[in-house]
């Protein structure tokens, strides 16, 4: 063994760290903490409040609606996203010059910035003169975006499904490619059929990289906020009043920042929970083995 | 059962990946292809399954043609250089999935993978997951998922050759016997001679997409037809030289170690090959004869040596038994066992005889 001097000094280099982190983590998140906990008032003049904005948030019914709204579109989006990317992932090209053809038309919607593809898509779905609100119409569909919720809904989640579907596609793509050709070789020789081989080959073997994907779509749907602003604004009424749209509408509009940062706070709990229990849940057989 | 190929050729684009080949596989014989990486053997055995269409040419089983004959159809089972397994299925869900698809029934099922298995020695590990072994353990799932089909041609490409040492000995071992009563046609893919030599039966040498030579595998090593297929099959690689002969007497070109030949073949030049176990630091045979080297390289692997040394122009390498600790550098005396050396003429083709 070596002697080594003892030298503490070295923890010096940690403290730009230290100070990086503080100001873009802690110390604002510990100011909503601090909101949190107290009634605020003008020039900076505070009372303690105690557990009080948790309790009323957690029983109003404003929020228990915005979770409901929440869950609901986040669970729509999933179910039509993940099997629909790994169906377009599975017919694209494996070689050749469909390959970055294919790859470059699947980017293309992740590039586009959020509040562009709101923008984009309100007037696209305009009744009177969008391309697609005025073909539903010409053909016979009472459709209207903006004042009935069910076209609001619909609208929202073909905006997202466009938007995003790309994500999983690329992802299962990759998962897809990583698979040695003998596997499917292998399966042939059984006789094994179309189905079973992407039943007991592609998707186990996908595994890993599905549930990235649903993670991150399902953080990213979760908190939501630009597009369905810029196109609905959370209407109409509020039907498409997502979390993060009532949390601004609470913290800006109304300018209640107890409730509000107490909210932000159980919304970010309920983030934190959701992909905890889920993540253990997807890795439980990996730990098994 | 025969297998044969009669003129297959394999294009793809411009490239010629396998020249027109003839090859004759007959019933309960295990044959091996050897030859190098790119020299054609999974392009062959894909052509021999049907999970690839040879370009020209005709392959016909049991005296049936069936070229262009769907790999389902035929009564196949490979095992691939990784270990292909169902990730989510047991080792037992494994070994009997290519039955299940048939449609066996399930007693039948669980009796013939249980043969398997106790065969392969799977039985402890028949709940277990693939994952959950070692490499071994999972080249022989796959090994039993092949076997138990009771298939009429079992293609094995470099089987081993994602194993460690140890591994790759032992089932080495074993392969000869597990294919010995049964009704089909095993071929096996290697790139290593000594896999050839262990697993006997029939070897075919390949080069660069042409069989150079098929036959009996002790007769393709120690008769090679020619100096390509005896250089295919010697690993070190062989050792080659200009020499010539005059009556009784042979010379090497480039220096004057000199030989007496009880062969009766012409007077002239020929090439010789000279396998580097023949070349040692000690005699060996009634008839050798002692050359000078300098030391190159010098490496001991397990209980053999092997020294490269140079002599004038050429270069050489030996093998020899036991640890024989050589100086690079150091000038050295060997010895070579000139009742090995191996003919050939300047069309390289094997001098026999005469």
């Amino acid at each position: 063994m070596m002697n080594k001097t003892i030298n503490q000094k070295a923890w010096y280099f940690v403290i730009p760290v230290f100070i990086l982190v503080a100001f873009n983590a802690a110390i604002p998140l510990m100011t909503v903490v601090n909101y949190s906990f107290q009634e605020t008032f003008g020039n900076n003049v505070f009372a303690w409040e105690g557990t009080r904005w948790f309790k009323q948030i957690l029983l109003s019914e404003r929020f228990h609606a915005a979770l409901g709204r929440q869950f609901a579109f986040t669970f729509i989006i999933l179910l039509i996203q993940i099997p629909l990317g790994i169906a377009i992932a599975l017919t694209m090209p494996k070689k050749g010059w469909g390959v970055p053809v294919c790859l470059i038309l699947m980017s293309m919607p992740l590039l586009i910035p959020w509040n562009v593809v709101g923008a984009m898509w309100n007037i696209f779905a305009l009744p009177d003169i969008g391309f697609l609100g005025h073909t539903l119409n010409s053909v016979g569909f009472d459709y209207n975006f903006t004042q009935q919720p069910g076209d609001a809904w619909f609208t929202t989640i073909l905006m997202d499904v466009w938007h995003w579907t790309s994500l999983v596609v690329l992802l299962s793509y990759a998962g897809l490619n990583s698979i040695q050709p003998a596997y499917y070789q292998a399966a042939e020789i059984d006789g094994a059929s179309r189905w079973a081989t992407f039943r007991y080959i592609e998707l186990p073997k996908m595994k890993k990289v599905l549930t990235l994907a649903i993670l991150l779509r399902f953080m990213d749907s979760f908190m939501i906020y630009t597009e369905p602003f810029v196109l609905t604004g959370g209407g109409p009424g509020n039907t498409t009043a997502f979390l993060s749209i009532d949390l601004v509408k609470m913290a800006l509009g109304q300018f209640d920042l107890g409730p509000a940062a107490a909210m932000s706070l159980i919304y970010f709990f309920i983030v934190l929970l959701v992909c905890w229990v889920f993540y253990n849940l997807m890795m439980k057989n990996e730990a098994q083995s | 059962m025969s297998l044969e190929l009669k003129n297959v050729e394999k294009k793809v684009g411009i490239d010629t990946h396998i020249h027109p080949t003839s090859l004759k596989l007959e019933k309960n014989t295990i044959n091996v292809l050897l030859g190098s990486t790119l020299a054609g053997k999974t392009t062959l055995m894909q052509i021999m399954a049907g999970l690839d269409k040879p370009t020209s040419g005709e392959i016909w089983f049991n005296g049936e043609n069936v070229t262009g004959m769907k790999v389902q159809k035929r009564n196949c089972s490979m095992v691939y250089q990784q270990f292909i397994n169902y990730p989510n299925y047991t080792v037992y869900e494994n070994i009997a999935s290519p039955l299940a698809i048939t449609g066996v029934k399930d007693n039948e099922i669980k009796q013939r993978v249980g043969k398997v298995a106790e065969l392969l020695k799977l039985s402890a590990m028949l709940n277990k997951k693939p994952d959950e072994l070692s490499g071994g353990q999972q080249q022989r799932t796959a090994l039993a998922r092949a076997l138990v089909k009771d298939s009429d041609l079992i293609l094995l490409d470099e089987p081993l050759a994602n194993l460690d040492f140890k591994l790759r000995e032992e089932l080495r071992e074993e392969l000869p016997k597990l294919f010995e009563d049964r009704d089909c046609i095993v071929v096996y893919a290697t790139t290593e001679p000594s896999d050839a030599l262990m697993i006997g039966g029939n070897t075919a040498t390949l080069l660069e997409g042409k069989v150079i030579q098929y036959g009996k595998t002790l007769e393709v090593y120690n008769k090679p037809e020619n100096l390509i297929s005896a250089k295919v099959f010697s690993d070190p690689p062989m050792n080659i030289a200009e020499i010539t002969k005059s009556g009784e007497n042979c010379k090497f070109v480039d220096n004057n170690v000199q030989w007496k030949l009880s062969k009766r073949i012409k007077d002239g030049t020929y090439k010789i090959g000279i396998r580097p176990h023949n070349i040692t630091t000690y005699k060996e045979g009634n008839n050798s004869v002692e050359i000078n080297g300098k030391v190159q390289i010098s490496e001991l692997s397990g209980s053999e040596s092997l020294i490269h040394f140079t002599n004038g122009n050429l270069n050489w390498v030996s093998l020899s038994n036991g640890i024989q600790q050589k100086n690079v550098g150091e000038d050295t005396k060997l010895y070579m066992n000139t009742d090995e050396f191996l003919y050939f003429d300047q069309d390289n083709r094997l001098v026999n005889n005469g």
